[in-house]
Order: structure tokens, then sequence, then C-alpha cells
């Protein structure tokens, strides 16, 4: 008898067995992680947007930024974006290689954008502005310096993610993912819209 | 269509359908709303800085939008409207940022910001017992500020 009411009051449950799982969750937890770095991007933005004109009587953007530099840079990413659209599509239709091309196509552009983006970097070190030089110097490298760490990051997650689909296929875990950076890299494509606009472009104005 | 139906049947995701039409639309106006912005810079064309930054402004904006409608495939029903919330929340967020940083830090640039005529150790070579103290924090900022100098020039 008092064994039953024990059992009666112990295994009490708080929660249902089947907890209401939120559809395709996953795709909104991954865009809340993309709002906040949003932030992330605001607060350095606002940064630059403070310190961007105290040269320290050093090196100033309009000297220095290479604007044919910027273009090409901004076209490698606008084409990614591109492409990687492309291999979203062959992936609806189920087509391995195709998704796998166009990710491929969708890295390189990546690489070419990272590369071009050192060289500038390296350049500017060389012309003088580094991120000890002057304000100006520090806001810009943090900046433009993050954006680039994020494509770093995009790029082992592609390469990653390539494997990945190259041992399992286009399976629902695979495409879930494959969602997830395309967020992420159109992204960061978005912020990039904010620096050639804030940094380079008004820059050299 | 089928593709579509074979996704749907796990776990009943809802699955974003892209077309190559819609990349390829975001992509033409991208191209022409970068374009644009590089043309008015590169080509001096807008002589007047302010107005210029304006106009770079409004095409960033713009850009971003075509970006989110066309690449992110925004719509206000993903997640039963939560992404839109969210971006919303965001962008106010981000707005504020912006905006209140930018406006505390100019109005402390030009209100606080001490003009030479205010420091009298720099305005007066003769300085009274009284101005002396009153420069004292000045001076001992000085070797600081020298060090300063002399790092940056290294």
């Amino acid at each position: 008898m008092s064994n039953h009411t024990i059992s009666a009051v112990g295994p009490r449950e708080y929660h249902l067995a089947h907890e209401p799982h939120p559809e395709n969750g996953t795709s909104l937890g991954f865009w809340l992680y993309l709002m906040s770095d949003c932030l992330i991007f605001a607060a350095l933005f606002a940064t630059y947007g403070v310190l961007g004109r105290s040269y320290a009587g050093g090196a100033t953007g309009a000297e220095l930024f290479s604007l044919p530099l910027v273009a090409l840079n901004t076209a490698f990413l606008l084409v990614s974006s591109l492409t990687f659209g492309f291999a979203l599509i062959q992936k609806q239709k189920g087509n391995l290689a195709g998704t796998q091309l166009w990710l491929f196509i969708t890295g390189i552009l990546g690489l070419c954008f990272l590369g071009v983006e050192l060289y500038e970097f390296a350049h500017l070190m060389h012309e003088g502005l580094t991120p000890q030089s002057s304000a100006f110097g520090s806001a810009f490298f943090t900046l433009v310096g993050t954006h680039g760490l994020h494509v770093t990051f995009g790029l082992i997650w592609l390469v990653v993610l390539m494997l990945q689909l190259g041992k399992h296929g286009i399976t629902p875990e695979n495409n879930r993912r494959l969602m997830c950076l395309s967020m992420f890299w159109h992204f960061l494509d978005v912020v990039w819209i904010g620096v050639f606009t804030f940094v380079y472009l008004m820059g050299v104005l | 269509m089928s593709a579509h139906d074979m996704h749907a049947d796990h776990h009943g995701e809802e699955e974003i359908h892209v077309t190559t039409g819609g990349y390829v639309t975001g992509f033409i106006l991208a191209v022409i709303l970068t374009v644009i912005p590089f043309w008015l810079v590169m080509g001096n064309v807008i002589q007047d800085r302010s107005t210029a930054a304006l106009v770079l402004g409004l095409f960033a904006a713009v850009q971003v939008v075509v970006h989110m409608y066309f690449f992110l495939h925004m719509n206000g029903k993903l997640q039963g409207g939560w992404t839109m919330m969210s971006t919303i929340f965001a962008v106010v967020f981000v707005m504020i940022t912006l905006a209140g940083t930018l406006w505390v830090m100019f109005h402390m640039n030009t209100n606080m910001m001490p003009k030479h005529t205010d420091i009298p150790a720099l305005s007066q070579p003769v300085a009274t017992p009284a101005v002396e103290a009153a420069a004292a924090p000045v001076a001992e900022s000085s070797p600081a500020a020298a060090a300063h100098t002399g790092h940056s020039s290294n």
C-alpha cells in the first residue's frame, strides 16, 4: 500500500513524452546567430565611424585605398553568392556532382577574395598603415579583418561540407548544413556591402 | 516538384524552393547597385561630399534588401514569422548602435575637445601660481602624450 503511494508520487513528469519540436528549428537558430553576428559588425562599424578619420598624422584612406582592387574583391564575393545559389539549385535537383562543382567554384572565388585581401593588407602595412599606426588603422584592420576571418571560417566549413557530401551524399542532414552555410555565405556578402560602401568608397571621398 | 515532394516527407521540413531565375535576378540587381556607387566615386561624379555619402548609403541600403530577398530568401512566413521578427529586432538594434554612437561621439568631439585658448598653459606664456595649479593635470599628462608620439613615430 505504502509502495503504491510512493510510486504515485515518485515519477512525476512535468514535460510531455513527445515535446513539441518546432519544424526546421536549426534554420531559425542559425538565423539568430547571424543576427547576433550582425550586432558584432554594428559595433565594429560604429567604432570605425568614430575613429575612421583619426589618422594621427599618418597615412589616410584616401591616399592608400585602391578602389579597382576593392571592386575586384567585391566582384569575387558577389559572383560567389551566385555560384552558391547554383549549388543549391543542383542540390534541389538531387545532382550531387553538380552541387560539388558549384561549391568548388564558390570556394575558389572565396580563396581569391582572401588572397586579394591579404595582398591589400600587406600593401597597406608596407605603406605604413598598421593596426598600431593610428586609430584609423586599428578600426580598419579590426573591421575588415573580422570580415576576412568570417570568410576564412566559411571556407573551412565549405571544405568540410564538401567532404561530408562526398561521403554521405545529399542526406537531410547535409541538406540542413548546406542551407545554414548558404545563409552564412550570403550574410558575409551583405556585410561586405557595408564594408565597401562605408570604409572604402566613403573613405576615398 | 518531385524533388520538393521528396524533401517534404522527412520531418515535414519547410524547404525553401530556390530558382535559377531568382538568383540571376538578384545577381543582376546587385551588380547594378554595386557598379553605380563605384562609378560615382571613381568618376568623381558628385562633388559635394555629404550628398555623395547620402547617395552611397541609400544604394547600400537598397542592395542589402535585394540580398536579403533574393539570396537569403527572407519573407514574413519563414518559421512562423520568427525569422522576420528577429531580423527587425536586429535592424533596430544596429540602427540604435550606429546612430547613437556617432551622435554621442561627434557631440563629445565638438563640445568637449579643449581649444588652445581654453588651456592656460598654452595661451599664456607667463603663468601665475593659480593658473599653474590649474595647468598641473595638463603638464602631468604631457609625458604620456610625448611617449605616445614617440611610439607612433617608431
